[in-house]
């Protein structure tokens, strides 16, 4: 899922200058999911908005609408009429969601509420960790299911360095675990050591270029 | 004397002499005078020296041009070269570019995370990780060819160099990603700095055992202690550091006379170097004085290193010939 959390209220704003009435739209997909940008905090954002402006003696006309997701043109039937009644929207989104809607509606200013993360797990609830930075060529069946691009600070393939402390972390951060160490121990209670022995080659970046998927059944249709 | 390199370092260790490397690390600054200034004390000291590579990620003069002031001196360098501030292409650029001015060793290292130095939100590289730059640099010498299988007009011939620490966890990994260096392609290995000797025993046998130290050079990390201040500084502050207590009480048993702390680092790093000379699998010494590079006269004659040996086919630490 896709992890992110909303910017300071100032940041949103400054973005918004003038611009009003004001349309939050919040999602329905993960962002929802990590407490960031569902109806509930659309509608908090919506309150905080009304709130600071009130207090500097202004007031922004401000709504809230929330769809399922914002990364699909199928549930966007009820903003396409109200969009037209706005200045801008200010999206909940995560960051695809926000230029979804921005291509959907080109001559609205679309702000994004969040700054979007990463893509990770819940650990518990409210609290999320990164696990995979979508590199195109997953490498989990060899590392004992650690990402190393991930999860190692230096995305290291060969790995260990040699800083993991004494504990099992990361050298940049005690509160890290060291993936290396990790997957060392995973792959030695598994018996699989012989998987991360032989050196593993200068890889091939795939998430240097803008990347489109269509699945195989699609392609005619798409001239693909 | 055949040589991969046609470097002073790899003949020395080819001829079977006990090596000794120092370390200089370049200024914050265009200081050139710094540089030779360092680089007088190493002269005739050691058989190459590190120039480090923005080391612990701040920035300073670059490796390559630091090492080439060396040059200058009559110094051969050690080009240190960090994963974390270049891509694959920047890499073999300078590697060429390295070699073509008289550079014959290089130390492939992954490199301390930004996050510890002076621009800690700058964005970490890593293209490729040690492992891989040796591997890279062992194709573009020994296949003539780049990473991406493209010919070399004139491939650089580099003696490879790549480090170890014996002390970071998981131990029993720590011979196996030795074993991986060898594999991908190093020539020789300078270890972290070693202060559990009995740790470091334990790792070296077993490195004998894996018949590694048949395939690579082992110089055994030394760093002396300037201080107490800096002894309960490297045992509590750096990850991967492992400095016994017994090192500790010893300094502070020093206590009294002005150098007194100094003058008993001094020591315990000689009587390191005369184990390392006896104990088998380990080629030489890598010497990193920190900021200390003065003394470097002094802890070598010491140790009983001096005169370093002039080799036949090595430049006996003169500055490579081009060709
Ligand atoms: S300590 Fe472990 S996770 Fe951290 S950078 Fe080194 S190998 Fe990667």
């Amino acid at each position: 899922m896709i992890i992110a959390h909303r910017k300071p209220l100032e940041e949103i704003v400054e973005m918004l200058g003038q611009l009003n009435p004001v349309l939050v739209l919040g999602c329905g997909g993960c962002t929802s999911i990590c407490l960031a940008g569902g109806q509930r905090e659309a509608e908090q954002l919506a309150a905080d908005l009304r709130e600071d402006y009130g207090n500097r003696g202004g007031q922004l006309e401000v709504n809230t609408y929330t769809i399922e997701r914002q990364c699909n043109a199928d549930f966007f039937a009820d903003i396409d009429r109200l969009a037209g009644d706005y200045q801008a929207i200010v999206s909940t989104a995560c960051g695809a969601g926000v230029q979804f809607v921005a291509e959907r509606y080109p001559r609205l200013p679309v702000l994004p509420a969040l700054n979007t993360d990463f893509v990770g797990f819940d650990k518990d609830v409210g609290w999320y960790e990164e696990n995979c930075r979508t590199c195109g060529d997953c490498v989990l069946g060899e590392t004992g299911g650690i990402c190393p691009v991930t999860r190692c600070a230096k995305s290291l393939f060969n790995g260990p360095c040699g800083g993991t402390r004494a504990d099992g972390t990361c050298e940049v951060d005690p509160d890290i675990p060291c993936a290396w160490f990790e997957i060392h121990k995973r792959l030695r209670e598994q018996g699989r050591l012989e998987l991360i022995t032989r050196v593993r080659p200068a890889r091939e970046w795939q998430n240097q270029i803008r990347r489109t998927v269509i699945q195989e059944p699609y392609r005619e249709r798409y001239g693909k | 004397m055949e040589t991969k390199s046609g470097g002073n370092l790899e003949a020395v260790l080819r001829a079977g002499h006990f090596a000794i490397t120092g370390e200089l690390g370049p200024p914050r600054g265009a200081n050139v005078e710094a540089v030779h200034k360092k680089a007088a004390y190493l002269k005739d000291k050691v058989d190459a020296v590190n120039i480090t590579d923005n080391q612990t990620a701040v920035v300073r003069m670059s490796s390559w041009a630091t090492s080439l002031l060396v040059i200058q001196d009559g110094l051969e360098p050690n080009y240190q070269m960090v994963c974390r501030d270049r891509n694959r292409l920047a890499m073999q650029a300078d590697i060429l570019g390295a070699y073509a001015h008289g550079i014959r060793n290089m130390l492939c290292l992954s490199g301390d995370h930004q996050k510890f130095g002076d621009h800690p939100h700058s964005k970490g590289v890593f293209d490729i990780d040690s492992i891989q730059l040796i591997a890279m640099v062992r194709r573009m010498r020994d296949e003539g060819k780049f990473l991406s299988g493209e010919d070399i007009d004139t491939p650089p011939r580099i003696f490879i160099g790549a480090a170890a620490n014996p002390f970071a966890e998981p131990f029993e990994w720590r011979i196996t990603r030795l074993a991986k260096k060898v594999a991908a392609g190093a020539d020789f290995i300078q270890t972290q700095c070693i202060y559990n000797m009995e740790k470091f025993r334990r790792w070296i046998h077993l490195a004998n055992e894996e018949g590694l130290t048949e395939k690579v050079f082992i110089l055994a990390g030394v760093t002396p202690f300037k201080s107490l201040g800096m002894a309960k500084y490297m045992k509590n502050s750096v990850p991967g550091m492992d400095v016994p207590d017994h090192l500790i009480k010893r300094l502070q048993g020093a206590k009294g006379k002005k150098g007194a702390i100094a003058a008993e680092g001094i020591k315990i790093a000689c009587e390191q170097i005369q184990e390392f000379r006896e104990m088998k699998g380990v080629a030489g010494v890598h010497l990193m004085a920190i900021e200390w590079e003065h003394k470097v006269p002094q802890i070598v004659e010491q140790a009983g290193l001096l005169p370093r040996p002039r080799v036949d086919g090595g430049n006996g630490g003169a500055p490579a010939a081009g060709e």
